[in-house]
């Protein structure tokens, strides 16, 4: 047997093998040729309320990341800051990293609790700004995620003013709705969210619902978790450690 | 049939004319002009799901840069700065992967950009170090005292007050003003180096107390009460605050 029948031979055996054992040569190719599959995935966010210290650094890389304009009136994630006075006022501020914010001089005696509360896209499992789109242009996909077509959308703003969250915006430029997408294009390649890449307090926490030892799993067995207005059932996926229960 | 369509009214003809054109007009639209992504739903979520993907990534992750940068990761895994991204410092650094010579990431020498962690906030969570960038040597840059990749207090403090100044002001009007801080708390010498992990004791007991506080007890000029009758079954300190003024 010379090597060319030994080659043919061999690939035969391997070849029949692996249609006995079970695998098609559709899934063989599909196997090779794919490394990401939607349907194996399901994406949460873990925020921890006590970890946050209100650097802004997830905005400013969101904004790097997701060519969000650079004006503090646009976020694809934005961070809270919760002053609740003794007399029972709360005030509610996004952080702005540019100006020195006058909310800075507190008389620490009239604070009675004070936290930062990072906030983003929900990413609900029933979203009501899907429900709402006129032209289908916003959608969730497989692994939990929702997008928005920006070639389909009109800009018409339903989505803007149905997200219960505001977690939506108008993009100045492109005139039509944008929102957090969890850095889709990073996942599909293995990498993480932005925001939970540069959060230097850990506060951020991402992970796959799908998978046992993913560290949003972990995150959800050891805090108690509370989501933001659970009371609208959009079942949100960005689940909160140790929130107040002040903030909405 | 000739006589049929003579014997027709000629505005019949040309309503159904123009009917025909209309519809041949939508057809030929639908047919080879609208994209077909906007006639078929799945095609639209693929379509939008690529165009996402296809989003060109900013930050590369702190991965990679390991792979080149062999000596910051080394000192910075037993820092404090260990959880930190290098990208939450260095900013996106994509391009910098993949031209590493003409590319430099940036890196913040400035006073500002320590504070966007570390000046004082009082939402802050406590224990988090902070500073008053007023008054903490003014204008000099951070970098001159502090590695950013290992930070640490230049020199090691010598006394509590360093960190607890809000203790050692309150101690210092109460009547405890003379009594130092290892007399309660047995301080190991760690706690100064790694104040999180390291932690001195607190009194645990009434007796404790009761050493000079106690009716038999040999102390001079110190209060005095019948441990045994006094205060039942709570601690001393549920009542008596040891470190302000009066105690009470």
């Amino acid at each position: 047997m010379d090597r060319r029948d030994f080659l043919k031979h061999f690939c035969w055996v391997i070849s029949s093998g692996g249609v006995l054992g079970g695998v098609s040569a559709d899934a063989w190719a599909r196997m090779l040729n794919k490394t990401y599959d939607t349907t194996k995935h399901y994406y949460g966010m873990g925020i921890d309320i006590d970890k946050c210290i209100g650097c802004g650094r997830c905005m400013e890389a969101c904004k790097t990341e997701n060519d969000v304009p650079a004006v503090p009136y646009y976020f694809r994630t934005w961070v809270e800051r919760y002053v609740i006075k003794t007399d029972r006022t709360v005030s509610v501020n996004t952080i702005n990293m540019e100006s020195d914010e006058p909310g800075d001089v507190l008389v620490e005696k009239d604070v009675l609790r004070s936290f930062f509360v990072p906030k983003l896209c929900n990413q609900c499992d029933h979203p009501p700004c899907v429900q709402v789109c006129p032209v289908g242009a916003t959608f969730k996909t497989d692994d939990g995620v929702i997008l928005v077509d920006s070639k389909r959308c009109i800009g018409c703003r339903y989505c803007i003013q149905a997200c219960p969250y505001g977690a939506r915006y108008l993009h100045p430029e492109t005139r039509v709705a944008d929102k957090c997408t969890f850095c889709y294009h990073r996942l599909v390649k293995g990498l993480l969210p932005v925001c939970v890449e540069v959060c230097p307090k850990q506060a951020r926490v991402f992970g796959d619902m799908k998978s046992i030892a993913s560290p949003l799993g972990r995150f959800t067995r050891m805090n108690k978790i509370h989501v933001l207005k659970p009371s609208l059932n959009t079942d949100p996926k960005v689940y909160y450690a140790n929130l107040d229960g002040e903030v909405n | 049939m000739k006589d049929f369509f003579k014997k027709l009214p000629e505005q019949a003809v040309r309503v159904v004319t123009v009917f025909i054109g209309l519809v041949l007009i939508l057809l030929v639209v639908w047919r080879f002009i609208l994209p077909p992504e906007l006639k078929d739903h799945d095609l639209q979520i693929t379509a939008t799901v690529e165009r996402e993907v296809a989003k060109e990534i900013k930050y590369a992750g702190a991965q990679i840069c390991g792979q080149c940068h062999e000596k910051e990761p080394e000192i910075k895994k037993v820092g404090y700065h260990r959880d930190l991204s290098c990208e939450s410092c260095h900013g996106a650094a994509q391009k910098h992967v993949e031209n590493p010579t003409e590319v430099k990431p940036t890196s913040p020498k400035k006073r500002d950009y320590c504070s966007y962690c570390h000046k004082y906030n009082s939402s802050r969570p406590t224990g988090f170090p902070q500073i008053n960038p007023d008054r903490h040597n003014p204008r000099k840059p951070c970098i001159t005292c502090h590695n950013p990749h290992n930070p640490k207090p230049p020199t090691t403090p010598r006394s509590c007050a360093a960190c607890h100044a809000q203790i050692e002001r309150a101690k210092a009007a109460s009547y405890h003003a003379l009594i130092a801080c290892a007399v309660c708390h047995t301080t190991p010498e760690k706690h100064k180096v790694s104040p999180r992990t390291v932690i001195p004791t607190k009194p645990d007991k009434r007796e404790f107390c009761g050493k000079c506080h106690d009716k038999g007890s040999s102390r001079k000029g110190v209060p005095t009460v019948d441990m045994a009758a006094h205060g039942e079954k709570y601690v001393c300190w549920q009542c008596h605050y040891p470190h302000t003024l009066g105690g009470i």
